[in-house]
């Protein structure tokens, strides 16, 4: 039952990147060109709606239905990892012209190229797990 | 018909993806939509080579039900309420056209340069692709999450890492388009 909530919650989702062109490579470019308002209102609606809402949940100290914690943790003090893992991955989304979200809703859509994109991203993954003991976090 | 198949605006989106956030919340999970690689490379033995990815996977199951889920969206999305095409600013269009024979915007969803089905095993598409997957893959995890984890859920958490990150992903982009497009296409 639970499953079935990731998964209409993980369709939902999906329709909304592609209807919303959030998962089309010409978008990123234009976003990266700083051409269009459009993806800057997205994220930045999105942006304003959570703000406001993770107050409300941690000032009326809203529990999940599930019973579980609720997961809102901080995240690390660091600056090198997430400039740097930042960097790396403004390079790839920029390339590819696809984040994680909309790979996936891309390889839905019937576009198999993007499957390349995918194996790459598990591959790039699987490198990290290997070199991060070596990386400075 | 016609609203169905319109691209929906900004303020439509946005605001339907704080409400994806706030559904995974209030059933106990964090969006961010680039853990479940790391769980496929766990569920598949990677623990076995690092200790990245030696932890208990199955809990986090539900992250993959999540990607399936996009999967599924974005197929009905493509095959009935889209007409597939985007259309984006006309002078950054003719821009990609003149100066990276890059055409379709306007026309498609992709660029046919890149992403057409026949150049499924046409070296420069498949180079291109993997290496922009690996960057992806990579500075995710480095980085401790991608757009959805830092841009969404870490930035409305009021969380300065998340900030770092998103700074990143826009260094990293522009650097991307301005100074290496010229260089790969």
């Amino acid at each position: 039952m639970k499953y079935l909530a990731y998964l209409f919650i993980g369709t939902f989702f999906g329709i909304v990147m592609y209807k919303s062109e959030a998962a089309s490579w010409f978008r990123i470019y234009e976003m990266f060109r700083f051409g269009s308002f459009h993806m800057y209102g997205i994220i930045g609606s999105a942006l304003v709606l959570g703000i406001i809402g993770v107050q409300i949940i941690k000032r009326k100290n809203v529990k999940p239905i599930t019973g579980e914690p609720m997961q809102l943790h901080a995240k690390n003090k660091s600056v090198p990892r997430y400039l740097f893992g930042g960097i790396l991955f403004g390079l790839g989304w920029a390339l590819a012209g696809a984040c994680p979200g909309p790979m996936f809703v891309l390889a839905g859509a019937g576009y198999l190229t993007i499957l390349w994109v995918i194996l790459g991203a598990l591959i790039g993954t699987f490198l990290y797990g290997i070199l991060r003991n070596r990386l400075p976090h | 018909m016609d609203w169905i198949y319109a691209p929906w605006p900004w303020y439509v989106a946005g605001p339907l993806i704080a409400l994806t956030m706030f559904a995974l919340l209030l059933i106990g999970k964090q969006f961010g939509m680039s853990s479940n690689l790391r769980t496929c490379c766990a569920a598949v033995g990677g623990d076995k080579i690092a200790d990245f990815f030696n932890f208990n996977w199955k809990k986090d199951r539900w992250n993959l039900m999540v990607a399936v889920g996009a999967i599924v969206g974005g197929y009905l999305a493509a095959n009935y309420m889209s007409t597939n095409t985007v259309a984006i600013n006309p002078s950054i269009a003719t821009e990609l056209s003149q100066k990276y024979q890059i055409s379709g915007a306007g026309t498609a969803y992709l660029p046919s340069e890149l992403f057409a089905n026949e150049r499924f095993f046409e070296w420069k598409s498949v180079v291109t692709l993997l290496l922009g997957g690996v960057l992806i893959g990579f500075g995710a995890r480095y980085a401790g999450g991608c757009t959805s984890g830092h841009a969404i859920s870490g930035l409305s958490n009021l969380q300065l890492p998340s900030l770092l990150a998103v700074i990143g992903f826009f260094i990293g982009g522009m650097t991307m388009v301005y100074f290496l497009f010229p260089l790969i296409f």
